[in-house]
């Protein structure tokens, strides 16, 4: 189908952006479209006026700092995806992105419009989640910080006002030598998640776990974190046993069914991708750590 | 709103051809290029993103056309399917091995597959067989199971280009 009509605005700057935003009436912004335009050719998502990100350069980049990494709001997938910096200081970022469509949609599709949109799969708000991110907001009375946990407020729905725009956000790096691991099962590659599971985790100097992120993404509303898991492994040294325990931790009440699989079904892949990622995880800190023996 | 016809003057170029015109604001690339510059070989299969039937290239990367307005590639570089051939209508390696190992049946995911790879191949000139599957995964065919069309791509970058004449 095609869009019903609308009028196009390009913003050259994120100061006209939000000078239309507040002035036009049912507005919408527009960054890669690779969501708002699939909603808009189906009529699900009728709009007056469109503003147009993708003029504004200084809502795109990625800045590295040392125990995080700012992320500009037009940043697009593909970018990220290939940015060696962070594959070299937070290696799951490319992991999971390579997971977020397909590479035609990554080479439009932006980080902010997927935090915006909110889809409750979207690999980008497991991994902000599991890095405890915090988003920028900009309106017409300045800007905020709103944190990841705070951000979802009802099924794709943000904490984003209606005059608002999301800038950047700021993902927290984990130190060298922690164990991540990414995985999803979806019916095809590309599709929109199942159940996806992110993870990361430190040892100590005898193996114990000292810090535990875990996250499902697809299975509600927002990414759920799961601390119940992640306390059940502190302090833990690792090994089969323990993981199959945290698998069945996995089994939150919060994970719901869908018209084409039930929750229990989604409990069921949790607890076996938990165990599985968990125990990928661990092997990569393992290896991390005696690469940094082998140095010193 | 109404519907009268609301349009924006652009340029850009379109396999090779600087091109100006006057664009309603509401229309996709693809319908734009259909429509206007009757460059019927994009085709729209879906228009929400899924089959990547109307994949081209802006800029040299592969894009949905039927998710990119028409107004946005003002001053980009476009590269349709009919952009792939020479001026004498000979085929390109990609297209020519297509043909030899039947990666296609109907055609109407064609034009999307073929701009997908060109831009895939011109990043990851020697790809293994799971990459390439990967890269394929954002456009549907009904008709080959795709075996053909792994078959031709591996041809081509298993092939020297002189080989293939070129
Ligand atoms: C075939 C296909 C498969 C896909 N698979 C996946 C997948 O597996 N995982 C996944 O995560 N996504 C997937 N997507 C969605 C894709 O990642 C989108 O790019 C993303 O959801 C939206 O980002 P966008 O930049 O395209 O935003 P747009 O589509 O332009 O916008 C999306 C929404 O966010 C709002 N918005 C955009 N930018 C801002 C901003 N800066 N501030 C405030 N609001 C804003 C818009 O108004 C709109 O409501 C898929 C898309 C397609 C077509
Ligand atoms: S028509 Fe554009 S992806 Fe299907
Ligand atoms: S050849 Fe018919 S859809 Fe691919």
């Amino acid at each position: 189908m095609k869009a019903a009509a609308f009028r196009y605005h390009r913003a050259d700057s994120l100061a006209e952006a939000g000078e239309m935003l507040t002035s036009l009436d049912n507005a919408r912004l527009l960054s890669g479209g690779q969501s708002l335009m699939a909603m808009m050719n189906l009529r699900y998502v009728i709009v007056d006026h469109l503003i147009d990100l993708n003029p504004v350069s200084e809502l795109a980049g990625i800045s590295h700092h040392d125990d995080h990494f700012q992320v500009g709001a037009m940043t697009r997938q593909r970018c990220f995806l290939d940015d060696d910096a962070v594959a070299a200081h937070s290696p799951i970022f490319r992991e999971a992105l390579g997971y977020v469509g397909h590479l035609q949609t990554r080479n439009r599709g932006t980080v902010g419009g997927s935090l915006a949109h909110m889809d409750p799969a979207a690999e980008l708000l497991g991994l902000a989640a599991l890095t405890d991110a915090d988003i920028t907001l900009s309106g017409p009375n300045g800007s905020r910080q709103v944190a990841i946990a705070e951000f979802p407020q009802a099924y794709m729905t943000p904490d984003i006002k209606v005059d608002e725009i999301l800038t950047a956000v700021r993902f927290n790096r984990w130190p060298a030598g922690h164990g991540w691991d990414f995985r999803e099962f979806a019916q095809r590659h590309g599709d929109f998640a199942v159940v996806g599971v992110g993870c990361l985790l430190t040892l100590d100097a005898a193996g114990a776990i000292d810090r535990a992120a875990v996250v499902l993404i697809g299975v509600a509303d927002g990414p759920l974190r799961l601390p119940a898991v992640e306390a059940m492994l502190l302090g833990m040294l690792p090994n089969a046993d323990l993981f199959r325990a945290a698998g069945e931790a996995a089994r939150h009440p919060e994970i719901t069914g869908d018209a084409l699989v039930t929750a229990d079904y989604r409990r069921q892949l949790a607890a076996v991708m938990v165990r599985r990622s968990l125990t990928n995880a661990h092997q990569r800190a393992v290896q991390a750590m005696n690469q940094e023996h082998h140095h010193v | 709103m109404s519907e009268a016809e609301i349009t924006r003057a652009i340029t850009f170029t379109v396999n090779g051809a600087v091109t100006d015109m006057h664009v309603e604001e509401r229309f996709s690339l693809a319908d734009m290029l259909r429509h206007c510059l009757a460059l019927t070989g994009t085709h729209l299969g879906c228009e929400h993103g899924v089959c990547g039937a109307c994949t081209v290239l802006v800029d040299g990367e592969a894009i949905r056309s039927c998710l990119m307005l028409a107004v946005q590639v003002d001053g980009s570089d476009v590269t349709t399917i009919e952009g792939l051939a020479d001026e004498d209508g000979r085929l390109n390696r990609l297209q020519q091995a297509f043909s030899d190992h039947h990666g296609l049946q109907c055609g109407f995911c064609t034009p999307g597959i073929l701009m997908t790879l060109s831009a895939f191949l011109a990043d990851n000139p020697a790809p293994d067989e799971g990459h390439l599957r990967e890269a394929l995964s954002g456009n549907i065919c009904r008709c080959t199971g795709y075996q053909g069309i792994v078959d031709a791509v591996m041809d081509v970058v298993a092939a020297p280009a002189a080989k293939a004449g070129q």
